[in-house]
């Protein structure tokens, strides 16, 4: 076994990801992570050693014992329907991305004497998060990766603060978080709701579509979307010509021949609109928005959560490199990587960089160095990905892609600034409410 | 005596042909259409295109001339070409997704980047069998040699790093941290430094050869554009060693380095989404190849002008000259 890690690190890697998968399943469920935290790191030093000791640099110093770092993945899970069974999140929906990242890591690791690993808990949706944060500071982790409400992130934030933690949102797309809840010790690698309502507003106004109706649920979160909406109306010189709300009157969202019914029920929740150029819903509850396309009174292209919908990333972004990272992530989870994939992993990637510039663990260089004004990360985006040093929230392009593929990338071109064409895209400077 | 005084015309025109600048073949691959396009650089007119593999990207020549090397990527392939007849003759196991690699002085090694498996492929060109197995950083890329062949450079995409490759024990001896996506490495023809370009780290380093530590870092500025759109790709160093050429990619492009004062003295203007350079057997001129104009500028190295743009096929990603 020895030989061949030590012939083909591919297969090195392999190892290293599924005894990084047991490991976290394993710590999930808080049992002995001490020991095995040890036998990992015997395992990695094992591995790496030779390597590491043939490939000193001369800018490294000789005879550097591994740097165990630990990344922690705070999470609230519980199975979800959706209108389509397409749309359902899959088990491992960021963890995946975060892992691949760790495996990125640790690849650049071993020439640096740096490994990584990942510590995932899980919680449920509405519960409280304190315990599990609490467990997890209390086993080492300093970097966290959470993808959690808003309000779970707030209930520890201060914690996490006063604990010396830096938290990397990768779920939470709230606005919130950035503004008057925005905290120095969090970044933000998910984008706003109104980064993406903003991504998606320069497009139909690059097309010339400007006259919207928009339709969207009852839910707290599908009214934020709306609000994002709205906004970017207003801001890029749309015009929403009509507003009609769809009540969430608790319908189960799989029934056989449900689908005959709701043939009939769009046209007529469509019916009668004034004219109208793109028919924008915000449903993020999914309760009815998947079931707008090609199905509204008039025939017009659906945008929003629906139809055509802006994101972080889509599965089948090819671009800038991009299938290198596709091909690695379908590799290693044999599914497509979706974007709180992508949002974890540049989270995971942010932090290795950190690492490997800093040549250390230490948190109070690692975010000194993510703080820079010169930090930046390639993300397959086709420009580098940088902070807003106001809210830390990533500066990041937001695709715009259907169920099949990418239609278009904004800022979309002749969006101009004076600082960053990213800065196009949600909340400026001038109008944040966050003050640190 | 006619006939023998038109022999001798046409041997004279012949020699003056081969001896001339303008009289070598270019060789473009053109990523999306799968094919390679051949240019003659006297006329800076296409001569042929041929079919070659998929997704066609790296490209280079033996050091004789008489054959071609495609790395087709999509069908994890290295193409040999014979460049009289441009028919494919054979084909080297690069190993998966090859993407760019170097030929080493003596031609009688291949070295591969293989970006999806963080390896770079070791072959044997005449045996046509894979040597050595490198593991490198993530996304193995840029692939540049010494002179004296004695060390190869790789540099790796997301780890970030020039990976200094011994190639007699093919172990890795030094690792130096660059800027963000390194893409490209290139020797100094006096073997003094190697050149690391990073696409979005929108800079160049210049790493000392005998230290292996980044001496000086290159940056572009070009007035009315974001930095952003500054994203260096291909590097070419001229034969005198004195003068640099850096592709800036979306920037639409090339920057001309003096590679004695690191001080970038020109911009010239030549397509769209400038990726990589390769100069005429002579150096005195110099082409682009400019992806999203389908098309490749030759620039005159004298005045550093473009002379001529060409229409290849679409999206033309690598270009080489012919050595005679």
């Amino acid at each position: 076994m020895f030989k061949t890690i030590v012939g083909t690190f591919d297969l090195n890697a392999t190892a290293t990801a599924s005894v990084t998968a047991s490991l976290y399943g394993m710590i999930m469920k808080s049992v002995v992570p001490n020991t095995l935290v040890f036998l990992f790191g015997l395992f990695f030093f094992c591995v790496n050693a030779p390597e590491v000791q043939a490939q000193q640099s001369s800018t490294e110093k000789a005879g550097k014992p591994t740097v165990d770092i630990r990344i922690g993945y705070l999470r609230a899970y519980e199975p979800q329907l959706a209108l389509s069974v397409l749309d359902i999140p899959p088990r491992d929906e960021g963890v995946a991305g975060a892992d691949v990242a760790i495996n990125d890591n640790n690849t650049t690791g071993r020439f640096l004497g740096q490994s990584f690993t990942l510590d995932v808990k899980e919680t449920k949706f509405d519960a409280d998060v304190v315990p599990a944060f609490k467990e997890m500071v209390e086993r080492g982790d300093r970097f966290i990766l959470t993808d959690i409400s808003a309000a779970q992130l707030m209930s520890i934030a201060d914690l996490a603060r006063d604990n010396g933690v830096l938290i990397f949102n990768v779920g939470a797309t709230d606005d919130s978080l950035r503004e008057e809840n925005c905290r120095p010790n969090i970044f933000h690698t998910a984008p706003t709701r109104s980064m993406l309502a903003d991504g998606l507003a320069q497009y139909l106004v690059w097309k010339q579509w400007r006259k919207w109706v928009l339709l969207y649920g009852s839910h707290e979160r599908d009214q934020l979307y709306a609000d994002a909406i709205r906004r970017a109306a207003t801001r890029f010189g749309a015009d929403i010509v009509e507003e009609r709300l769809y009540e969430d009157r608790g319908t189960a969202r799989r029934t056989d021949s449900g689908v005959i019914q709701v043939q009939k029920q769009m046209p007529v929740f469509t019916q009668n609109l004034p004219e109208h150029d793109v028919v924008i819903v915000a449903d993020e509850s999914e309760v009815f928005g998947s079931y707008v396309p090609y199905r509204t009174w008039t025939p017009r292209p659906v945008a929003g959560t629906a139809g055509l919908i802006a994101s972080s990333w889509h599965p089948a972004s090819e671009q800038w490199g991009g299938s290198q990272i596709q091909n690695r992530f379908f590799k290693a989870t044999k599914r497509r990587m979706l974007s709180k994939d992508m949002q974890a992993w540049t989270a995971v990637r942010i932090l290795g960089e950190a690492a490997t510039r800093t040549n250390g663990d230490d948190p109070a260089k690692i975010e000194a160095f993510i703080k820079a004004d010169d930090f930046s990360l390639a993300a397959f985006k086709g420009q580098k990905v940088t902070f807003r040093d106001w809210n830390w929230q990533l500066r990041q392009p937001i695709l715009l892609g259907d169920g099949r593929g990418v239609i278009s990338t904004s800022p979309q071109e002749g969006f101009l600034h004076q600082h960053s064409e990213l800065d196009t895209l949600g909340i400026d400077r001038p109008e944040r409410k966050c003050r640190m | 005596m006619r006939s023998h005084m038109s022999m001798l015309a046409v041997t004279v025109a012949l020699q003056f042909a081969a001896q001339s600048a303008w009289a070598n073949m270019v060789y473009v691959s053109n990523e999306k259409d799968n094919t390679v396009t051949i240019v003659d650089s006297g006329t800076m007119e296409v001569v042929k295109t041929i079919d070659v593999g998929q997704r066609p990207r790296g490209i280079t020549i033996s050091h004789d001339g008489k054959f071609l090397y495609v790395c087709a990527s999509d069908d994890d392939t290295v193409e040999i070409i014979d460049t009289a007849t441009h028919e494919i003759v054979g084909t080297l196991p690069s190993g998966p997704d090859p993407e760019l690699f170097v030929l080493s002085p003596d031609g009688k090694t291949l070295y591969v980047a293989n970006e999806d498996d963080n390896l770079v492929t070791v072959i044997n060109v005449e045996g046509k069998n894979v040597i050595a197995e490198i593991p490198v950083g993530v996304e193995p890329e840029g692939m540049g040699i010494s002179p004296d062949g004695k060390t190869m450079v790789n540099t790796s995409e997301t780890t970030n790093m020039a990976h200094f490759i011994d190639t007699s024990t093919h172990e890795i001896t030094n690792n130096v941290l660059v800027d963000s996506r390194p893409r490209f490495a290139e020797f100094k023809p006096d073997g003094s430094e190697v050149w690391i370009s990073a696409e979005i780290g929108g800079t160049v380093s210049v790493i000392d050869n005998e230290t292996r530590e980044v001496k000086h870092k290159i940056t572009f500025e070009i007035q009315g554009l974001r930095s952003e759109a500054i994203q260096p790709v291909g590097v070419r160093i001229s034969a005198d060693s004195k003068k640099a050429y850096v592709a800036l990619g979306p920037a639409n492009r090339v920057a001309v380095v003096n590679a004695e004062t690191y001080e970038v003295e020109k911009y010239i203007l030549v397509g769209q989404r400038v990726w990589q350079l390769a100069f005429t057997p002579d150096g005195k001129s110099i082409i682009s190849t400019n992806g999203l104009s389908n098309d490749i500028t030759f620039i005159d190295t004298e005045t550093d002008e473009p002379v001529k743009s060409v229409t290849v096929g679409a999206l033309p990603w690598g270009v080489v000259v012919a050595p005679n």
